[in-house]
């Protein structure tokens, strides 16, 4: 049993994003969080201080721990942010702003 | 619980200045408590962006009274260290047109003849100092003697190492006096606390605790507001303000506005102040102000327009009607000492207001002249300017609640 | 109403959120206007009571579909024909849904989805709100939307109390676990323990193990005794009594072992969970001596009861009662034109928000048309909140943290998950620098200063240093970005201009 199964989900073609480069398998509707819990991945982030790796925690918003970095934008919450064909995501370090300048990112996508 | 105590003096307001008060006052030899009704750093100490500043000041007593403080905070920052997150890191005000550059430039002449670092910045030079900063402005001054601590930890540890006795959550009811008037103590809600001396630090509410004494000291609230950002790598490495002067020739001198003042912090965060109105002791977020902030800090540094604030957050500057602060013995009552009304500026002007209070104490000779801080300077006829007229609206004239 | 971009230009609307009856609403001109924040059970159950009675109404809420956490719903394109086999009370759902489609297709309630509102402001001249909100999961451009009253229907976020390993990713909140099962179906790992405190541990442990999962234990620090004491008040409620029984059977089913007055102790693994410690308590709280076993996991879902979130209403000036928000009998808060309904005015569930969003919609609407509500109308719901508050009063002291946690937590266990901020330090703040309150040690130590705000750690550092736990002021409920705020219109509303040094 998985829970597709048991809700008896007949969900969209799946497409392919990259996290840190490598390929992993995605489905229409899901979160970036979700996508990543999937592919068996459950730490996308590494904290300013100790460099700890951090992934979901409270799952609805609030505690900012999933933070990552898809296609460039730092700070992006996995588990509200849908993910999308192409996505490149990428482990977030630090304040996820020392590569991507925030006034250097690309435009605005909901 | 009413168990009396026996001081050399009593220290009121657990603030910045509280604090410099304690741990001079203790190392010049005196028993020190120090009462605060709330916790340490619980007044406008809590809610400013701990602002050292001589750039903002023009030549006065405040610069002055700036410069030996500025002194003394090498000392304490080489003895307490990181703990208080001293950051030496300079100030930069830039002008966006020659007209203002100008004017920066003459107000800038005047602070070095009185001992102020101020080095001239070319318009091509100033992408040195700060990277991403706007382009396009005329240039700009260069201050290195301004420099910035994280304002609760300094007092907390000011007061820590002063080993001044706190007592916190206490408030003080009232002074006690001899018959002739001459200060006893305080009497406050879990006691009283014995002493020939008390020094008013209590800031923004100076002015109740001069009450409390008999006297009249004319303290009053002046709102700022600050927004804090996401923690960011190093983008911001100044203190950096814009300065604009109203050449108003009729007035009795240059005033400085200035656009909000940006820094970047030890932390990580950003902080952006700072808003001043007055309007008494209300919190409430105004969104007119932190619009305010936010659109003159982006001004100054376009990526911030990306940057999330995390929170927003309202302080009370304590200030009096000239705007100078009041330090030292009030003639009008024998062992009062007051040491409040700094306005934007407590954190900066807080080790050589204790020194002075300090000397005051002990029957030294005062360092610098306190003529202009006296106390009693207020108990005129006439009308004080900043007493009536309209209530202002907000306007950012820089500074910060420091 | 209209959407501000964020550089203040009124943005075009998507189609599909524009309906019939929409137009710019000025007081005294068209049908009063409320907009409901929160898309929950109570949001919805006051948004449809209003809608009802003639009120136009808005419903702004942060997700993609209505339903808040209780309701969440599967996103569409995952295509689930089943979603209800995640889901408890599917009836009322489906119930509230279809009226929320009715009066969306009728004009009476506008649904803002992906609306993540950072402040309600209230003009005093006028006595309208404008609630600002950032728009879409990227949260990066503003929008607004005006209106006569405010039913804040925020809900609330699961508490956590930390120790030794509670970082390590694989930890994740009870809540946080089975939200992301209901809206996105997956599971966190193959191995599960469910642990803490609170009636939200038997439904995830129990959908954890139906969706796939094998939970090697249910762990949970009340003790039967506490819940013999609070028989009465319980018994009183056969209909939970039973749902609970019904749990307990699906834990069987799924061969779950339930360890009652039991906690977990600390977390292990490296870079990520590979086991969980588990001691026994004693009847104080305490750990009992020689009764700690080591589990292996690769998911811990904890949790320790729910908070409300109330910075909306504290930044209108509402007045809290505890943790959350005060409301008379009509759900009214001491703020005229604001109403409060569900966790938020005190944790209490589904059934409760229900009852309460329901009475906060009649009561909006009777004065909304300016007359004065007849309470004997909405008796039947008055009742029902009046007992599951009474339940809800009664779970809260049921299900209580071990007494003894706080000593468990190391000095070197983070406890400012943002700010990195360790017990140690925590504890150095409250002990020889003086701190005794919240915002003290937050100035001290950076406890509560980063991304979250406090709302992780708070619990925790209170419980640490003794401190009462006093809800942080919070004027943005969410990070917004400075060119969303320095697009807000000037004071006189005459739109951004620039303040910079030109």
């Amino acid at each position: 049993m998985n829970p597709l199964e048991l809700t008896r989900a007949r969900p969209g073609e799946p497409f392919t994003v990259t996290f840190d480069g490598r390929p992993v398998a995605a489905l229409p509707g899901q979160t970036v969080a979700a996508a990543l819990w999937a592919a068996g991945v459950t730490a996308w982030r590494s904290t300013r201080g100790a460099g700890r790796p951090r992934g979901v925690f409270c799952g609805i918003g609030v505690c900012f721990d999933c933070l990552v970095t898809v296609d460039g934008r730092p700070n992006q919450r996995a588990c509200l942010v849908p993910v999308h064909p192409g996505d490149e995501i990428r482990t977030q370090e630090g304040t996820g702003q020392d590569d991507a300048r925030p006034g250097e990112a690309g435009p605005a996508r909901d | 619980m009413t168990k009396r105590l026996v001081c050399d003096v009593v220290v009121v307001g657990a603030g910045m200045v509280g604090a410099a008060c304690a741990l001079y006052a203790a190392r010049a030899g005196v028993d020190v408590r120090l009462v605060d009704r709330g916790p340490v750093a619980g007044g406008t100490t809590g809610a400013g962006e701990g602002n050292l500043l001589v750039s903002d000041k023009e030549p006065g007593p405040e610069l002055e009274l700036a410069l030996l403080s500025a002194r003394l905070w090498d000392g304490l920052a080489a003895e307490l260290g990181a703990p208080v997150e001293y950051e030496p890191k300079g100030g930069l005000v830039v002008a966006a047109t020659p007209g203002t550059l100008a004017a920066l430039a003459d107000f800038a002449a005047g602070q070095r003849s009185a001992g102020v670092a101020a080095v001239p910045v070319e318009a091509d030079r100033l992408h040195d100092l700060e990277p991403h900063m706007a382009p396009g402005m005329a240039g700009g001054v260069h201050y290195p003697q301004d420099a910035q601590v994280m304002p609760a930890l300094a007092a907390a540890h000011l007061i820590r190492v002063s080993r001044a006795r706190p007592h916190l959550g206490r408030t003080v009811t009232g002074v006690l006096r001899t018959p002739d008037g001459a200060v006893l103590g305080v009497r406050t809600d879990r006691g009283d606390i014995h002493a020939p001396a008390v020094v008013n630090a209590a800031g923004t509410w100076g002015g109740d605790l001069a009450a409390l004494a008999g006297v009249r000291l004319p303290v009053l609230p002046r709102r700022g507001f600050v927004l804090v950002t996401e923690p960011l790598p190093h983008m911001v490495r100044h203190k950096v303000y814009a300065a604009d002067y109203v050449a108003d020739v009729a007035s009795d001198s240059a005033a400085l506005r200035t656009s909000p003042v940006v820094e970047g912090t030890a932390a990580g965060p950003v902080l952006i102040g700072a808003t001043r109105e007055r309007v008494g002791f209300d919190r409430s977020l105004s969104l007119p102000a932190v619009r305010a902030l936010a659109a003159g800090a982006i001004g100054l540094f376009p990526f911030l327009e990306r940057v999330r604030a995390l929170r927003a957050y309202a302080g009370f500057r304590p200030y009096l009607p000239d705007h100078l602060p009041a330090i030292g013995a009030d003639p009008r009552v024998p062992g009062l000492f007051h040491a409040c009304g700094h306005e934007g500026a407590g954190i900066g002007l807080a080790p050589a207001t204790g020194q002075l209070i300090a000397q005051a104490l002990t029957g030294g000779t005062p360092e610098l002249d306190l003529a202009p801080f006296r106390p009693e300077r207020f108990d005129t006829d006439r009308p004080e300017r900043s007493d009536a007229g309209p209530p202002e609206r907000f306007d950012t004239d820089g500074g910060g609640t420091s | 109403m209209r959407d501000r971009g964020k550089r203040g230009r009124p943005v075009t609307e998507p189609p599909h959120l524009a309906s019939a009856g929409e137009k710019q609403n000025r007081t005294g001109t068209g049908r009063p206007h409320l907009a409901v924040v929160g898309a929950g059970p109570a949001g919805l159950a006051g948004a449809l009571a209003a809608a009802a009675r003639g009120i136009r109404v808005t419903l702004v809420d942060a997700a993609g579909q209505a339903g808040g956490q209780f309701y969440r719903q599967p996103a569409p394109a995952l295509g689930a024909r089943r979603p209800q086999a995640l889901h408890h009370q599917w009836r009322t759902w489906v119930r509230l849904r279809d009226g929320l489609d009715r009066h969306r297709t009728s004009g009476r309630i506008t649904h803002r989805t992906d609306h993540h509102v950072w402040c309600v402001e209230r003009d005093c001249a006028s006595g309208r709100f404008r609630v600002h909100a950032l728009l879409g999961p990227a949260q990066e451009e503003g929008g607004t939307v005006d209106a006569d009253a405010v039913l804040l229907a925020t809900g609330g976020y699961e508490r956590v109390l930390p120790f030794p390993g509670w970082t390590l990713p694989g930890v994740v909140t009870a809540g946080g676990a089975q939200a992301m099962l209901k809206g996105g179906l997956v599971l966190p790992g193959r191995t599960a323990v469910v642990a803490g405190t609170g009636p939200l541990l038997l439904p995830v442990a129990t959908g954890l193990a139906a969706a796939g999962a094998r939970v090697a234990a249910l762990v949970e620090s009340a003790g039967p005794a506490a819940l013999l004491r609070r028989a009465p008040a319980l018994a009183a409620q056969p209909g939970k009594l039973a749902e609970g029984a019904g749990y307990a059977a699906r834990l069987l089913r799924h061969g779950v072992p339930a360890l009652v007055r039991h906690t977990v102790v600390a977390a292990h693994g490296t870079d990520r969970l590979e086991a969980v410690t588990v001691a026994a308590l004693d009847r104080t709280g305490q750990i009992r001596p020689g009764g700690t076993r080591r589990v292996p996991c690769d998911t811990l879902a904890v949790g320790h009861g729910m908070l409300p979130h109330t910075d909306l209403a504290e930044t209108l000036g509402c007045t809290l009662s505890g943790p959350a928000v005060r409301v008379d009998g009509e759900q009214r808060t001491d703020v005229p034109g604001v109403w409060a309904a569900g966790e938020a005015t005190g944790v209490g569930g589904a059934a409760l928000a229900l009852a309460e969003g329901h009475i906060a919609g009649r009561s909006v609407a009777a004065r909304l048309h300016g007359t004065v509500p007849d309470p004997g109308r909405w008796a039947a719901a008055a009742r029902t909140r009046d007992r599951l508050r009474k339940f809800a009063a009664a779970l809260d002291a049921v299900y209580a943290p071990p007494a003894g946690w706080a000593a468990g937590v190391t000095d070197d266990t983070v406890v400012c998950r943002c700010e990195e901020v360790t017990a140690g330090e925590v504890r150095v703040a409250a002990g020889p620098l003086g701190a005794g309150d919240l915002r003290t040690v937050k100035l001290l130590t950076r406890a509560g200063m980063g991304w979250c705000q406090g709302r992780m750690c708070a619990p925790a550092v209170a419980g640490l240093t003794g401190c009462p736990l006093t809800p942080g002021r919070r004027p943005f409920a969410r990070p917004v970005p400075l060119g969303v705020l320095a697009a807000l219109p000037d004071a006189d509303g005459t739109g951004p201009d620039r303040n910079g040094p030109d």
